[in-house]
């Protein structure tokens, strides 16, 4: 198909869409005038059954408990899947790319993003905890903070290189936080069912205060689990990302004379 | 105005579309598919909206104000997740695709078959 047929078939179809969302958009109550009773109910009710002040976590963790569960394990498989996509292909082997011109030296990491990225990583990994523990209370949980726990490894790939990165975060180590995450979140609504209850029931005791760290019994738990599980899995995505930098095909070499080495737990 | 976030989610939606069905480079057009998924954060978000409300987090005001939707935004906190999740794979994909074919342009890489 030529770019100009493709173009026709787009703004046949655009017209199509438009005509539909016209069409949908005009039973709509306009922006601001929110008229579903499911928000408002949950509004009214979540403080009061949760003790978590922070609806957003609350909806996530408990109302749509089984939701995030599939949501989680889709960040899970995908984490998989970049590994298994990504995979060391037959001819492909590690190299560090510095062998590819031995002659030429390779600029050093700055001062300033070295001392920039060391300045932060303490705080940025505090920052990461601390979401992943307050799901219950603020606009924050397990998502947000797991992401930002990633980012401090990062902080660390910023400021050494590659190797560092993976000497702080092992694959092995990453992988089994990811399968704890991920697993906890699943046990923890298991739990409920031998009790008699349904799964993901919030069974455990939810405290005095609403709000409280030590309030909302299992949201708090999940969020935590969440926690482990997202800033895992973006290690281990990002870690196979960069680690395709360092991946030689045998026919693209051109200095046959080049320090050839691995690190460890790399086979040949 | 009643109706401008709406108008706004169908230009994000349109300029995404139109950057998917003319990329010449995978990474570009990843990036428009991204641009699309954004449309539906601003209508998830704009269809909860009331106006004059407040964030749903009760922490340190009384818990009957006004809020908007919170059951929309806990979706749109899904939506960036799975995004996120969804970007890294297609990457992974576009990486292997130039190791195999030696090019990311889709127009090209669609006549290669194989």
């Amino acid at each position: 198909m030529s770019p100009a047929q493709r173009r026709w078939m787009f703004g046949l179809g655009m017209a199509g869409l438009a005509a539909f969302y016209l069409w949908g958009m005009s039973g709509l109550p306009g922006f601001g005038n929110y008229p579903g009773p499911y928000g408002f109910v949950i509004l009214h009710l979540a403080v009061k059954q949760t003790f978590a002040t922070g609806i957003v976590s609350a909806i996530n963790f408990e109302y749509r408990g089984f939701d995030t569960v599939g949501e989680e394990f889709i960040l899970f498989a995908a984490a998989a899947g970049t590994g298994i996509v990504l995979r060391r292909l037959r001819g492909e082997r590690d190299q560090s790319a510095t062998d590819e011109a031995a002659d030429r030296e390779v600029p050093a990491t700055s001062g300033a993003v070295r001392m920039v990225a060391l300045l932060f990583t303490g705080p940025v990994m505090l920052v990461g905890w601390w979401l992943a523990s307050h799901a219950q209370a603020n606009p924050s949980g397990g998502f947000q903070g797991g992401v930002i726990l990633a980012t401090a490894f990062i902080l660390v790939y910023l400021s050494g290189e590659f190797l560092v990165l993976k000497r702080v975060s092992p694959v092995a180590l990453t992988e089994a936080v990811e399968a704890v995450g991920a697993g906890g979140f699943a046990a923890i609504g298991v739990a409920a069912v031998p009790m008699g209850l349904a799964f993901l029931t919030n069974y455990l005791p939810k405290g005095q205060l609403a709000g409280a760290v030590s309030s909302s019994g299992t949201i708090a738990l999940i969020s935590f689990f969440v926690g482990l599980e997202v800033g895992a899995a973006f290690i281990l995505i990002i870690g196979e990302l960069l680690e395709q930098t360092l991946l030689v095909r045998q026919g693209d070499r051109l200095c046959s004379t080049s320090r050839s080495w691995s690190w460890p737990g790399s086979s040949p | 105005m009643q109706y401008f976030p709406f108008v706004v989610v169908a230009w994000i939606l349109a300029v995404g579309l139109y950057g998917v069905v003319t990329s010449r480079h995978l990474v570009h057009q990843i990036i428009c598919l991204i641009v699309v998924q954004s449309s539906t954060y601003v209508l998830l978000l704009g269809v909860g909206y009331v106006t004059g409300a407040v964030a749903p987090y009760f922490f340190d005001i009384p818990a009957h104000t006004p809020a908007v939707d919170p059951v929309v935004q806990a979706l749109a906190l899904t939506d960036v997740v799975v995004e996120a999740a969804v970007t890294a794979l297609l990457l992974s994909f576009a990486i292997q695709a130039h190791k195999r074919f030696g090019t990311l342009d889709p127009q090209e890489l669609a006549s290669l078959k194989g």
